[in-house]
């Protein structure tokens, strides 16, 4: 597998992920700094968490428009892998590569902690190291997180199984106090309609190696490792 | 001419820093507040003095970037 790294002014989840790529692929990913609009071709393109261009404006809107993200549109268009963590994730939804957008946390204070989610579906090539149902703890860390799309749209998502991953207690159970940041349907993670692009507010880079206590967020590199060979 | 954009949340859509807000001025002694919304205002300066001109860039700019529709609506006054 070949993979590169969108690295933006603010960004600070590019080296996480290159560390847990390198991890995964035995060999570093491509870093393509955020105004190269042409990078070689890969497999995967990762969208790091951060605070790029200091959240101006609203978190992830300066950043969908730089020359690099035109590119990974482009290409995300063209079937190519796209991973968006965190800052990623609200980038994508800025750059409308996935519906809906990522507003600020309803208790409206910035959240660091490990949660639970609830893998809703194994589908490669993001989640099909997992099992449908498994329940996997990943560290969040956002001030913008709280998923809201209109009733048209969430129950579009639903109907087409394209929530990656949802907010649970340890058992599972998507409970009210179990959801951290106030998101619709407990929503942590969605994938668009063609299913090659990934946008998820945890971290699955902080939880790949056992020296950092846990290794569920390794499954997703190693899969789309296998998955792209 | 310049162009003054607010840009605020939708009806429906919930505003948890305006609730914050509310509460603040509720806890300063501020009685009679039915509700608080949070929006933004962007002031733009234009080189364009063609008001029709203008509008129809700055509705473009909107669209693009200065709002996220799926959550927030805008409004453009042009002056000068």
């Amino acid at each position: 597998m070949k993979a590169a790294v969108i690295v933006f002014p603010g960004s600070n989840c590019d080296r996480d992920i290159e560390v847990a790529l390198t991890q995964s692929m035995g060999r570093p990913p491509l870093m393509v700094w955020h105004r190269d609009d042409s990078f070689p071709s890969v497999d995967l393109i990762v969208v790091p968490g951060g605070f790029s261009y200091g959240d101006y404006l609203r978190a992830g809107a300066m950043a969908a428009n730089s020359p690099a993200m035109a590119e990974t549109k482009r290409r995300a268009d063209a079937g190519v892998a796209v991973l968006g963590i965190c800052n990623g994730f609200q980038i994508l939804a800025e750059s409308r590569l996935l519906p809906g957008v990522l507003m600020r946390n309803a208790t409206l204070r910035f959240i660091c902690r490990d949660v639970h989610l609830r893998v809703e579906e194994s589908r490669p090539p993001f989640t099909g190291n997992y099992r449908k149902g498994q329940v996997i703890r990943i560290p969040i860390a956002h001030h913008d997180g709280n998923y809201f799309a209109d009733h048209e749209t969430l129950a579009r998502i639903e109907g087409e199984g394209r929530v990656a991953f949802r907010y649970t207690d340890q058992c599972g159970k998507p409970t009210a106090r179990a959801n951290p940041n106030g998101s619709s349907a407990n929503i942590a993670g969605i994938v668009n309609e063609a299913g090659n692009v990934l946008g998820m507010m945890p971290h699955p880079e902080r939880l790949a190696d056992q020296a950092l206590s846990g290794t569920d967020g390794r499954a997703m590199f190693d899969g789309l490792v296998e998955a792209f060979g | 001419m310049i162009a003054r954009v607010h840009v605020t949340l939708k009806q429906g859509v919930l505003d948890p820093q305006g609730k914050a807000i509310a509460n603040s001025l509720k806890s300063l002694g501020f009685s009679g507040i039915a509700g608080v919304r949070q929006g933004k205002y962007i002031e733009l300066e234009l080189e364009d003095a063609d008001p029709e001109i203008a509008r129809a860039a700055v509705e473009d700019m909107c669209q693009r970037l200065l709002a996220n529709t799926v959550i927030e609506d805008y409004t453009i006054e042009l002056d000068g």
